[in-house]
């Protein structure tokens, strides 16, 4: 006998992150999904936003990982509430995992949360959480080759960070390949070159971050 | 996979099915899903179910987007998005994103 099922395989996820949206919107509190990685400089980008937003925003980070509880303590080390949630091998956050994690923050005292994605380029696109918007950062040292091998990423994401631009002239990574590549997948995503642990270009992403957050207060 | 067994095997024992021979996903190019590895993950997940020996039947479906510009209606690969008549990059998918549980073939004794 055929079961007609025509299920969404991510039903539960959808139904949940719509939920998170719901509670988030309520709140008013903005929420970035940070996706990168291991290694491009997620937590670095993070704190690098916090310094930057912090007078303006009351901010918290939800940090995923595989395991461990160090990033985390990296952000609450500046004194920002920081929920850690360590997937157990899983290789992204899906919106169950993040909603346990709200319920630890203070929402009501919230501006914006930003979620750090566990390092993978390819699972967290597929996973609704309930932000507000999805950010790739993307390092030098990857190449420039990596809209072409993880198109998808850059297809969905609604900003294109490119961390590390201080190491670009040691570096083979030709700039404006990765800027027609990225175009050619999502020409409406802005494109922030940033060294974060430096601070250079994060004024750019972070007024563009605060004009989304205002933006969706109106 | 896993959200693909749990769904599928919910619904097949809530429909009074023994055995479930195939199950059949319709995954969009997009996606970047490898077929082989929901293949693999099948198995491994079916094992002690009533999935057991049973098959996955994928069906791949081609992208193709319209663009909000000028209208067009265009197939396209995973990695130029633009409008190939106008150019522009705001168009919207309209298929090649899908991970959608289409349906199983079940066996359900006789009452």
């Amino acid at each position: 006998m055929e079961l007609d099922l025509s299920r969404p395989i991510l039903e539960k996820n959808d139904a949940l992150a719509a939920e998170n949206r719901q509670r988030l919107a309520d709140a008013d509190v903005f929420v970035v999904d940070l996706m990168a990685s291991p290694g491009a400089g997620k937590t670095s980008t993070i704190l690098a936003t916090i310094a930057a937003l912090r007078d303006r925003y009351r901010i918290a980070v939800i940090e995923g990982d595989i395991a461990s509880r160090v990033d985390a303590e990296k952000v609450k080390a500046h004194g920002i509430p920081a929920v850690q949630i360590n997937t157990g091998g899983a290789c992204h956050l899906e919106s169950r995992m993040v909603s346990r994690a709200l319920d630890a923050l203070p929402l009501g005292d919230l501006d914006l949360i930003i979620i750090e994605n566990v390092g993978n380029l390819v699972c967290p696109t597929e996973f609704d959480l309930g932000e507000n918007a999805k950010i790739m950062i993307l390092s030098v040292p990857e190449g420039d080759d990596k809209p072409l091998k993880y198109p998808q990423i850059f297809a969905i994401s609604q900003a294109v960070i490119l961390n590390k631009y201080d190491t670009l002239p040691v570096f083979d990574f030709d700039e404006d390949a990765f800027r027609s590549a990225v175009g050619r997948l999502n020409g409406a995503a802005p494109i922030f070159t940033i060294a974060a642990t430096k601070g250079d270009g994060v004024h750019e992403w972070a007024e563009w971050l605060a004009a989304r957050i205002e933006a969706s207060r109106r | 996979m896993a959200e693909v067994m749990e769904s599928t095997l919910a619904a097949a024992t809530d429909a009074g099915a023994t055995r479930v021979n195939t199950i059949r996903l319709t995954i969009g190019e997009l996606t970047g899903i490898v077929p082989d590895a929901l293949e693999f993950a099948f198995e491994a997940l079916s094992i002690g179910t009533i999935a057991e020996g049973g098959s996955l039947e994928i069906t791949v479906v081609p992208a193709r987007s319209r663009c909000l510009q000028c209208g067009e209606e265009f197939a396209h690969d995973a990695i130029d998005r633009r409008c190939p008549a106008c150019g522009s990059f705001l168009c919207e998918v309209l298929a090649g994103d899908e991970l959608v549980i289409s349906g199983a073939d079940v066996d359900v004794p006789d009452p």
